[in-house]
């Protein structure tokens, strides 16, 4: 090399053995699982802000701004009362109708909402993640938390909704809290899985839609699904219905606002399930993600 | 081998040898491109022939980008990378920053390089104000140091200088504009290595002094830059060393005014 010094004590090395002698690391290597959450925990304050100016991004160009978090959840449930409430004038068998449909619609969307944002939380983000170093998996969990900023104003919408429609305020409401926090465990978990596999196979985004109309209508979100049982008498597969992580998310968080939900399993099973669900998913996503952590942005 | 201890801001050890920053040993780099082709071959009927009679699709293609670079990079550098379009200089900055993975050989660089280009998008629907803090957050700032850096980096980046443009959203901005409000957010940290892509080309007269200038001190905080650019100018000013390739091999590597002069006569030959 034209720029070696002759005298250099370092001329006769190779250069694997120039990078070790000196501490230099492969460029792009990955992280230990410890390091690596370590790294995350640093970045959490990016995550929280990276959040927030997505909410803020995702209404500015809107006239009436940050009115529209509260509009759209209330234009939704609007839409599908009009057709399921007044049109079709589904019952579900609860008295309530509406605040049974709201529950079940806005609990739904956090779930979906996380799962389309984080299949393209890695490939929709790649002129940051290739400009950037920081740990990859702040892109998809900043997805489940701006969902979860939506939800939260959902909730809002929906208290009032349901005060409305008559139910009573009881103790009962504040297990709506650990409903939510396993869900949003369970999310973030799902959203990293989809940001990996999404980022490998660009074919993913066009089948999300389709694959999450499927799972609204498994789960109960515009009827019971106590409707299932008419039509499907294999003990398994009423098992397997009532295992769905989404109807037992939506189930817990109607159980506890309304008087009259009715739960398909009895309240430790469907608790336990619902720990369980959040346990498996969100450790299974998160190391799932980390696993694929040098190759996001590449290619 | 024993690891040498090294003082942090020194660009040699105490026995007088210098630091290397980043080591390539024979680094080729091929990548597939998605969607390339003409315009008669992507159509549904030749997708579906494609998937049924398991044909690769001539949509997907390589390119063999860097074949076999060779070279180690000081603390204390500045390196210019030049070279004609499609060269491989975008290509291996990106290796080096770790972004895009070598396919045979290695690149070994010391802490996190980080690739400084014009294309690195911010939010375009935030205010510049916002923006930098984001950036800055997601280079591993705390929060109390951003809110103390946020006005510097819009002082240095020069936004303001016609009326209060940091609070507006970065899509009002004019390129120019985005781009020197870019790299005033990736240069606001010491980097042991920087890879600037074609950032200092942008923006007006007054800028391209200041980010000189940044380059400057950069590498006198013991860092190792490298420059990728076609204003030969550029070069000349900042770099002491460049690296000229060509097709992906490497042409010549030594000081910038030979290496020039040789590629000047390379392309007043063509």
């Amino acid at each position: 090399m034209a720029h070696t010094a002759v005298a250099d004590p370092d001329s006769g090395l190779t250069q694997a053995q120039l990078a070790a002698r000196y501490g230099l690391s492969f460029a792009g290597a990955r992280p230990t699982l410890a390091a690596y959450t370590r790294q995350l925990w640093s970045y959490r304050h990016f995550i929280a802000a990276y959040a927030n100016a997505k909410v803020v991004a995702s209404f500015s160009t809107a006239r009436l701004g940050r009115l529209w978090q509260v509009l759209t959840p209330l234009t939704n449930a609007a839409v599908y009362f009009l057709i399921f409430g007044v049109i079709l004038n589904t019952r579900a068998g609860v008295s309530n109708f509406i605040g049974y449909l709201c529950i079940g619609l806005f609990v739904f969307t956090f779930t979906s909402a996380a799962v389309s944002g984080g299949v393209q939380a890695i490939s929709g983000n790649l002129g940051m993640i290739r400009a950037m170093h920081f740990p990859r998996a702040c892109m998809p969990l900043a997805v489940v938390l701006t969902q979860l900023q939506h939800l939260l104003t959902a909730m809002v919408v929906l208290v009032g909704i349901v005060l409305v429609t008559g139910e009573p305020i009881t103790v009962e409401w504040l297990l709506v809290l650990p409903a939510m926090a396993l869900q949003s465990i369970f999310n973030a978990g799902l959203a990293l899985g989809m940001a990996r596999l999404g980022a490998k196979i660009v074919d993913f985004k066009q089948l999300m839609p389709f694959i999450m109309r499927t799972w609204m209508y498994a789960s109960g979100v515009l009827y019971s699904v106590d409707k299932f049982a008419q039509n499907i008498h294999n003990p398994v597969l009423i098992e397997i219905v009532h295992a769905n992580p989404l109807l037992i998310y939506i189930e817990l968080i109607r159980h506890a606002l309304m008087e009259t939900a009715p739960l398909t399993s009895s309240p430790p099973q469907i608790w336990a399930l619902a720990a369980i669900w959040a346990l498996v998913v969100g450790v299974g996503g998160y190391l799932y993600f980390w696993r694929g952590e040098q190759e996001y942005g590449r290619g | 081998m024993a690891e040498t201890t090294i003082a942090p801001s020194a660009t040699t050890t105490s026995d007088g040898r210098r630091i290397p920053t980043v080591v390539v040993d024979d680094a080729h780099v091929i990548y597939r491109v998605h969607g390339a082709g003409s315009a008669g071959t992507n159509t549904p009927v030749g997708a579906l022939k494609r998937v049924l009679t398991r044909v690769p699709a001539p949509t997907v293609r390589e390119v063999h980008a860097v074949k076999g670079v060779t070279f180690t990079a000081y603390r204390g550098e500045a390196i210019g990378l030049i070279g004609s379009n499609g060269s491989g200089k975008s290509t291996l900055l990106r290796a080096i920053a770790g972004l895009l993975p070598v396919t045979s050989g290695a690149v070994y660089a010391q802490g996190q390089p980080a690739l400084l280009g014009v294309n690195a998008a911010l939010l375009n629907d935030l205010t510049g104000e916002r923006n930098v803090a984001l950036g800055l957050l997601a280079m591993g700032f705390s929060p109390e140091v951003v809110r103390k850096r946020t006005a510097e980096v819009i002082e240095f980046s020069g936004i303001n200088e016609r009326g209060d443009f940091a609070s507006l959203p970065m899509r009002t901005y004019s390129s120019g504009m985005s781009a020197r409000l870019r790299f005033a957010v990736s240069s606001a940290k010491d980097h042991d290595v920087l890879l600037i892509d074609e950032a200092l080309a942008t923006g007006d007269r007054r800028f391209r002094r200041r980010s000189e200038q940044r380059v400057r001190e950069l590498r006198e905080s013991a860092g190792t830059v490298f420059l990728v650019s076609h204003q030969l100018s550029t070069i000349q000013e900042t770099c002491e060393r460049t690296i000229w390739l060509e097709s992906g091999e490497m042409r010549a590597d030594g000081p910038t005014d030979e290496v020039i002069a040789q590629y000047e006569g390379y392309t007043n030959g063509k």
